[in-house]
């Protein structure tokens, strides 16, 4: 494996990477936002529970 | 007494969007105004060549025109959404598409007509020669049309909400992109002596393709705006 | 045949459960075949005869522009459902969609610049496929905007869903037309953008990564939806037994 070849990408190395580089990171934003926004929902929703349940 | 028939109703509606829009002219006149300063800030930016300014009339001439009538959009609902006479037309029992397409008309006579009515002077200022005038109108004609119909959906959907009016512009521009592409290649075929059939007939088609489709659009999306 | 699965998807408590069991389902196939794509992109694929080793960007641009007409498709067919049949659940698809194929959208703009660059020499060019992409992303854009500025749930569905069916019958003229008035100025930009001659070699990883994108959409579609769910439901009974 030609490490040093590989990571130069044929000269392309600095539009390569980026892309990928880019790419990645939206895709694991995509899942951490996801799995936040769930999170969220769900402790609000507990909360409002609670607060309905300990207010009645 | 007999019932209002669907022809009645559409031309009252018709007649009456035009006596309001045209008692206040400042109305009718900004969207023309409007075109025209655009149209002036193009040699201002670029070149007073009349040569040069040719090349690029018929792109220029369409997207003031477009600008304009967006401009003109705003006034579509709002004054009958505040009063209240849009609920009664939602409630008259008339077919709101219906309702819909006469209140396109009178918004395209109110403000599309005039815009096409001006052009050829401001075509004529950007170097464009007579040849080219006729096809310029029949082209912004359509375009307009096309303008009124789908704005009339951007407008049904954004009833009454804050910033609607820029709103408005982001939602109506991309689905106006296709009109501005083949029209204003019509104009710049016509500039330089070429007949520009091609473009011409599909800029009416989807002309005839929005005045079908948006009324639907515009019935179900004052339905949602109002209920 | 009886249709009460499909009644029973629609009702909210059972749909959440569903979307949980098949997150994972979606998520970790998705995670292999976008691994083993990206090794077979990088690694495996031969350089391009044209294009040598930058044509790689491929393997991350064509996914995305799939992907982003993908999810406005599934996007406005949801919503549509929702208008039609009134089923909240649909409009959730919809909203719940949107920002992942708007993300799609911008990516597929980003990765093609990047890809043109050094193959036209400059980072943005007016070609055919990145023009109707950018419209997209306007497309998307617009939607969420009405969405965010309407404040009542109901109506924001509602007026969304118009709007997205209004984009997708709009999308094949836009479509076409772009095309049409790149094809007007043949000299300027002949793109070769997305188009090297392929053998199975360099097409496999290409198809592992659509396929590994369109299950990460699912995947992520899930979990946004349960989320979505919880929070229209806010004061539904079932959410206490569900979520304590």
């Amino acid at each position: 494996m030609n490490w040093s070849g590989f990571l130069a990408m044929g000269g392309y190395a600095a539009y390569v990477w980026p892309s990928f580089g880019l790419t990645l990171i939206v895709l694991i934003h995509n899942v951490w936002a996801a799995r936040r926004l769930h999170e969220s929902a769900r402790n609000e929703a507990l909360r409002r529970i609670d607060s309905a349940g300990s207010g009645s | 007494m007999p019932a209002t028939t669907v022809w009645q109703a559409m031309s009252l509606t018709y007649q009456r969007d035009l006596v309001l829009a045209f008692r206040r002219w400042e109305q009718v006149a900004q969207p023309v105004v409007f075109f025209l300063m655009v149209t002036t800030l193009v040699p201002l930016a670029l070149s007073p060549e009349l040569n040069e300014l040719r090349q690029i009339a018929g792109g220029v001439l369409w997207i003031a025109a477009l600008l304009a009538a967006l401009l003109g959009l705003e006034f579509l609902y709002r004054a009958d959404h505040a009063d209240g006479t849009l609920e009664q037309m939602l409630l008259s029992g008339q077919p709101l598409a219906l309702l819909a397409i006469a209140k396109t008309a009178a918004h395209w006579t109110a403000c599309g007509l005039p815009l096409v009515l001006v052009s050829p002077l401001l075509a004529v200022s950007l170097g464009v020669l007579p040849g080219a005038l006729g096809t310029l109108m029949l082209s912004l004609a359509l375009g307009t049309g096309i303008l009124s119909a789908l704005g009339a959906v951007g407008a049904a959907l954004t009833l009454g909400l804050r910033r609607g009016n820029l709103l408005l512009s982001l939602l109506v521009l991309p689905l106006t992109m296709p009109a501005l592409i083949f029209g204003a290649r019509a104009v710049d075929m016509a500039v330089h002596g070429e007949v520009a059939r091609g473009p011409m007939l599909l800029l009416a088609a989807m002309c005839v393709l929005s005045l079908t489709l948006a009324p639907l659009a515009v019935s179900a999306a004052l339905r949602i705006s109002l209920e | 045949m009886t249709w009460t699965w499909f009644h029973k998807l629609a009702s909210p408590p059972h749909f959440y459960r569903i979307a949980g069991r098949l997150a994972p389902w979606f998520g970790w196939p998705a995670f292999l075949l976008i691994v083993v794509g990206l090794y077979g992109g990088l690694v495996l694929a031969p350089a391009d005869y044209q294009q040598g080793e930058g044509f790689r960007i491929l393997y991350v641009h064509a996914p995305s522009a799939w992907l982003s007409m993908f999810v406005y498709a599934t996007m406005a067919i949801a919503a549509g459902i929702g208008l039609v049949w009134r089923i909240k659940l649909a409009h959730a698809v919809a909203a719940a969609a949107a920002p992942v194929g708007a993300w799609f959208a911008f990516l597929a703009l980003a990765t093609g610049s990047m890809w043109g660059k050094p193959m036209w020499g400059t980072w943005w060019v007016w070609d055919a496929r990145l023009t109707s992409e950018l419209i997209l992303l306007f497309l998307y854009m617009g939607f969420i905007a009405l969405r965010a500025s309407i404040d009542e749930r109901e109506r924001a569905d509602r007026a969304g869903a118009v709007l997205a069916l209004v984009g997708i019958v709009n999308l094949p003229i836009i479509h076409y037309s772009v095309y049409w008035w790149n094809t007007l100025h043949q000299g300027s930009t002949i793109t070769k953008i997305g188009k090297p001659s392929i053998t199975f070699d360099m097409l496999w990883p290409l198809l592992a990564m659509m396929f590994g994108f369109t299950l990460y959409f699912g995947a992520v579609l899930m979990t946004r939806l349960r989320a979505e769910v919880i929070r229209r439901e806010r004061d539904a009974s079932w959410l206490r037994g569900e979520l304590a």
